[in-house]
């Protein structure tokens, strides 16, 4: 069956699959995996450099960024001003105007702050950013968020990190229905079916970290991600069967052989 | 003369350029996004803009995250 491409603001992805570079084991272990996922985005992160000890290797080394685009984040930003900040710095250490933008409003949930991302993202969009942000999953914000200009919008399926799955299968339902730009269910995936269920629901994309950087083997969960996402959106494509409530037999209801009888002529 | 580097007190001899900053501290200009005085300065303009006395300098990269 043939897929329309997967088109960002005019940049074509082969993979409906982002993963992001946080948590791994190792970069080695990473780099196997985001080789076994198949991704051609991954996220990064803005960080201040270590001073005192620059021993460690650059994340850099182990991204190949002739196949991988980096989409920097600003994770960590508490308000818009905190989030632009680190958007520009992000522009400049990666030679792309593409963010992922983050405004977190809470420490324990790590929710966004809707009302200062809608901020950022006007500021960053007039600013010329490809602005991707990671939104609650509420169709309202995201149409907001995408008449400010975001070219995608990124509810979440689940907490950061939590694994929990799609809590709102609706509600990513809906955002689908109203969004004109690309629909990337970001964070709460926890295993494969999570994933193939977010691109079951319609969604564009599935970005994910914590449930391959976490798996006890990150390059075989990197593997089972490619699949599944692959799978969701090919039963997506395919149109799934109307939910009934009672059985309806695949078998044929004629011909049945039936219940053993008494014949004439046997004793 | 003392500058603030990432937040933190720093010690210099005298005032520099960026550039002479990042070879001092044997970072990669090209690996880093550098912020002079809440001023993002562009990677061309490394060797012009001068480090002095009591200026905040911000020296970033990419790290893992998702």
């Amino acid at each position: 069956m043939t897929d329309t491409p997967f088109v960002i603001a005019g940049r074509t992805f082969r993979s409906r699959l982002i993963v992001g570079t946080g948590k791994y084991p190792s970069h080695t272990v990473m780099a196997q995996a985001h080789e076994a996922s198949g991704a051609d985005m991954v996220t990064v992160a803005v960080r201040r450099v270590n001073i005192s000890d620059r021993s460690r290797e650059s994340l850099l080394d182990y991204i190949d960024t002739a196949r991988i685009f980096i989409l920097p984040n600003t994770a960590g930003c508490y308000t818009a001003d905190e989030a632009i900040r680190t958007a520009r710095l992000g522009r400049e250490a990666g030679l792309s105007n593409w963010v992922k933008l983050e405004v977190i409003g809470d420490e324990r949930t790590l929710f966004p702050d809707n009302e200062a991302l809608l901020d950022a993202t006007r500021v960053l969009v007039k600013e010329g950013f490809v602005v991707l942000p990671y939104t609650n999953d509420d169709p309202i914000a995201c149409r907001k968020l995408e008449d400010a200009g975001a070219a995608a919008v990124m509810p979440l399926g689940a907490p950061i990190g939590s694994g929990l799955g799609i809590q709102n299968v609706n509600n990513i339902r809906i955002i689908r229905e109203f969004s004109r730009v690309p629909v990337i269910v970001d964070a709460g995936v926890g295993t494969a079916s999570d994933a193939a269920l977010a691109m079951e629901l319609g969604a564009d994309g599935v970005l994910m970290n914590t449930a391959i950087a976490g798996a006890d083997h990150p390059v075989a969960m990197a593997e089972a991600m490619k699949h599944a996402v692959i799978a969701g959106r090919l039963a997506y494509l395919a149109g799934r069967i109307p939910r009934k409530m009672y059985a309806t037999a695949s078998s044929p209801v004629d011909g049945i052989i039936g219940p053993a009888r008494a014949t004439a002529g046997q004793p | 003369m003392v500058i603030t580097l990432n937040g933190d007190r720093f010690e210099l001899e005298e005032p520099m350029s960026v550039n002479a900053l990042l070879a001092k501290l044997e970072i990669d200009p090209r690996r880093v996004a550098v912020e002079h005085n809440l001023e993002i300065i562009k990677r061309h303009r490394f060797p012009e803009v001068v480090v002095n006395d009591g200026d905040s300098v911000e020296i970033v990269n990419f790290v893992g995250g998702g």
